[in-house]
């Protein structure tokens, strides 16, 4: 059964037809390129599945069930979660407190509920251990590289323990080596069974992670195939409108 | 969702206890003890061993007991203050809400002692503190829903409150300082200014407020919020903190620790006057921020609060003792927030 399946599904901003008609199927933990210009939709489209407005048309439905999102916690709910593009992280705090931040764990002490520091720390050492990544719990976030970001951000899904987490351009402001980490945290997540849905302009990064590309022009999907049947080359032609489709 | 919950790791993982500390920095290095509040603590050790030597009076058992007692009217605002500056935000209005509490206690006080509640053991004491808290608690709640609900800017809306209060303490009692009367009277007195084995009350509320500000900062899911609030507000919304409830309490705290002290200082003064703690935000901010409290949010604490504050008045003090001009305390007060606030980016642009 697939985990996420849209049909129809359509968005728009007054006037602006920023999505339309998009049918788009996810299977436990398949990794998804989505590709496309600028203003194709791509964000729409995630925005759409992480709960953060309803489609104008069309229908979902998460694990087989129809959903209606409305807020971000809905999708989160339901096991959705998002990697934002800025990371929405707190400089300010640890590691582990920001993997936590929202649904910190709590010890009982006679009428008061106090913060279980150890057990935070101890279950996110766990999940950058699981990442391989070398991000340590209990080290601030702002003396943190941009690989390690990605591996507190990425906790944050493992931690919830996502069926499907979707990332808008995860590798675009960070270094090459910071890209190559990300790209391994990706494959982590593959590796626990999650989907992944990948935003990106970067064509190695799709073709390396990614099992399918979806391509979106001026919010259409104009191709969604294997990527072991398509071809970097293939794909500009299809984003740019070179090719009409495929 | 429970630790126990936990997935043992897979076979062949690292385990993981065993590095989680590698590569920290030295104890000396990070924590408190790289912290402004650390170096404001030792400014203030040497300017106290400087002050001692040169001033016989200053360790005097009357002057330490003077200095303890003002510092803690300070002391326990800065907490409320330090709080808010910790989410990003700011609230001018502590002054004129210390006023108003303070007059709101001692009419209080007066009215009720011609009741029939006269009778009844500290009832009249009782109802008069909450009166005057129960003030406090309506403009930070005030404060506090402009600026999270409404999203109005913090420094603009306590700005208005500043004026709406202390306007109000004026208005309310036409100008004329109101002496708390009545038959709890004595009780008032050794509740707001008595002491315990020699120490002042209102030392005694300092520090007990400020261990339980250590614990909920520290050791609570809000205390955490809070931080989380001053570091990255967007990412604490997103993540589900409940930014708006927040945002709220911080106000009403801040509100409620200037109410108290403003009803401590009644007990010291023997009366509210209208222009009680008249330009007392500047002193407290100033305060807040020697002791290392951010004005950009995410970084304070409840020891940054007392040291700073105390270190103020340690200073105050010691221009009083050496017969220099009351006037120059503001001078070197302005000029010490800057020099913290300077070696703080000197020290943080170094380590970075
Ligand atoms: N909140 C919004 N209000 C109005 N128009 C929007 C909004 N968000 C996106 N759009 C429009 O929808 C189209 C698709 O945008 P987007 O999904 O951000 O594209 P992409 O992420 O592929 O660059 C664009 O024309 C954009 O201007
Ligand atoms: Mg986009």
């Amino acid at each position: 059964m697939a985990l996420l399946e849209l049909r129809g599904v359509g968005k728009d901003f007054g006037a602006i037809r920023a999505l339309s008609d998009v049918d788009l199927t996810i299977e436990p933990g398949e990794a998804v390129g989505l590709m496309g210009d600028n203003g194709a939709g791509k964000s729409t489209l995630v925005k759409i599945i992480a709960g953060n407005f309803a489609p104008t048309h069309g229908s979902i439905a998460f694990d087989g069930q129809p959903v209606h999102f409305t807020r971000p916690v809905d999708a989160r709910n339901v096991g959705i979660e998002v990697v934002y593009q800025d990371l929405a992280l707190a400089d300010n705090l640890t590691a582990a407190a920001n993997v936590f931040l929202g649904r910190e764990l709590r010890r009982r002490i006679g009428p008061f509920r106090f913060l279980d520091h150890r057990a935070m720390n101890r279950r996110a050492s766990e999940l950058f251990a699981e990442l391989k990544s070398e991000t340590r719990a209990s080290d601030v976030v702002r003396a943190m590289s941009g690989g390690q970001r990605q591996a507190v951000a990425i906790a944050r899904t493992r931690l919830s323990d996502a069926k499907l987490v979707l990332m808008d351009e995860p590798t675009a402001a960070i270094s090459v080596r910071q890209v190559a980490e990300v790209l391994d945290l990706i494959r982590r997540l593959k590796d626990h069974g999650v989907a992944v849905i990948l935003i990106s302009h970067r064509m190695p990064d799709v073709f390396s992670v990614c099992d399918r590309v979806v391509v979106l022009r001026r919010g259409r999907k104009v191709a969604d195939k294997p990527v072991a049947a398509s071809s970097p080359e293939e794909v500009t032609a299809l984003i740019t409108g070179a090719k009409e489709a495929a | 969702m429970m630790a126990s919950e936990t997935s043992p790791a897979p076979a062949g993982t690292i385990e993981t206890a065993d590095f989680a500390n590698v590569g920290r920095a030295a104890w000396w290095q990070r924590g408190f003890f790289a912290s402004q509040t650390a170096y404001v603590a030792v400014a203030l050790a040497a300017i106290v061993v400087v002050m001692a030597v040169l001033s016989p009076a200053f360790l005097s058992p009357g002057n330490v007991a003077n200095v303890a007692k003002n510092f803690s009217f300070i002391g326990i605002v800065t907490l409320g203050m330090t709080l808010v500056i910790v989410t990003g935000g700011i609230d001018l209005s502590v002054g004129s809400v210390m006023a108003l509490s303070a007059i709101a206690c001692a009419m209080a006080m007066q009215a009720l002692a011609g009741t029939g509640l006269a009778s009844v053991p500290f009832a009249t004491m009782a109802l008069a503190i909450l009166a005057g808290l129960g003030v406090a608690l309506l403009i930070g709640l005030a404060n506090g829903l402009l600026v999270a609900r409404v999203g109005l800017s913090p420094f603009v809306t306590t700005l208005g409150m500043l004026s709406i209060a202390r306007g109000l303490a004026y208005a309310v009692t036409e100008g004329r300082g109101q002496t708390p009367s009545g038959p709890d009277i004595d009780a008032f007195y050794a509740f707001t200014d008595g002491t315990i084995l020699g120490v002042p009350m209102a030392v005694i509320y300092l520090l007990g407020l400020a261990a339980i500000l250590g614990i909920v900062l520290h050791h609570t899911a809000f205390g955490r919020h809070v931080f989380a609030l001053g570091g990255n507000e967007k990412a604490a919304a997103l993540t589900g903190v409940a930014v708006e409830r927040v945002k709220v309490c911080v106000y009403v705290l801040c509100s409620l620790s200037a109410g108290f002290a403003g009803i401590l200082m009644t007990g010291w003064l023997g009366s509210a006057p209208a222009n009680l703690a008249t330009g007392y935000e500047l002193t407290i901010i100033a305060a807040a921020v020697i002791g290392g409290a951010n004005l950009a949010g995410g970084v304070g604490g409840p020891a940054g609060a007392v040291i700073g504050a105390l270190l103020i008045e340690v200073i105050r003090n010691g221009l009083v003792l050496a017969g220099i001009n009351a006037y120059w305390q503001i001078v070197l007060v302005g000029m010490i927030i800057i020099l913290a606030v300077l070696v703080d980016r000197l020290r943080s642009g170094r380590t970075a």
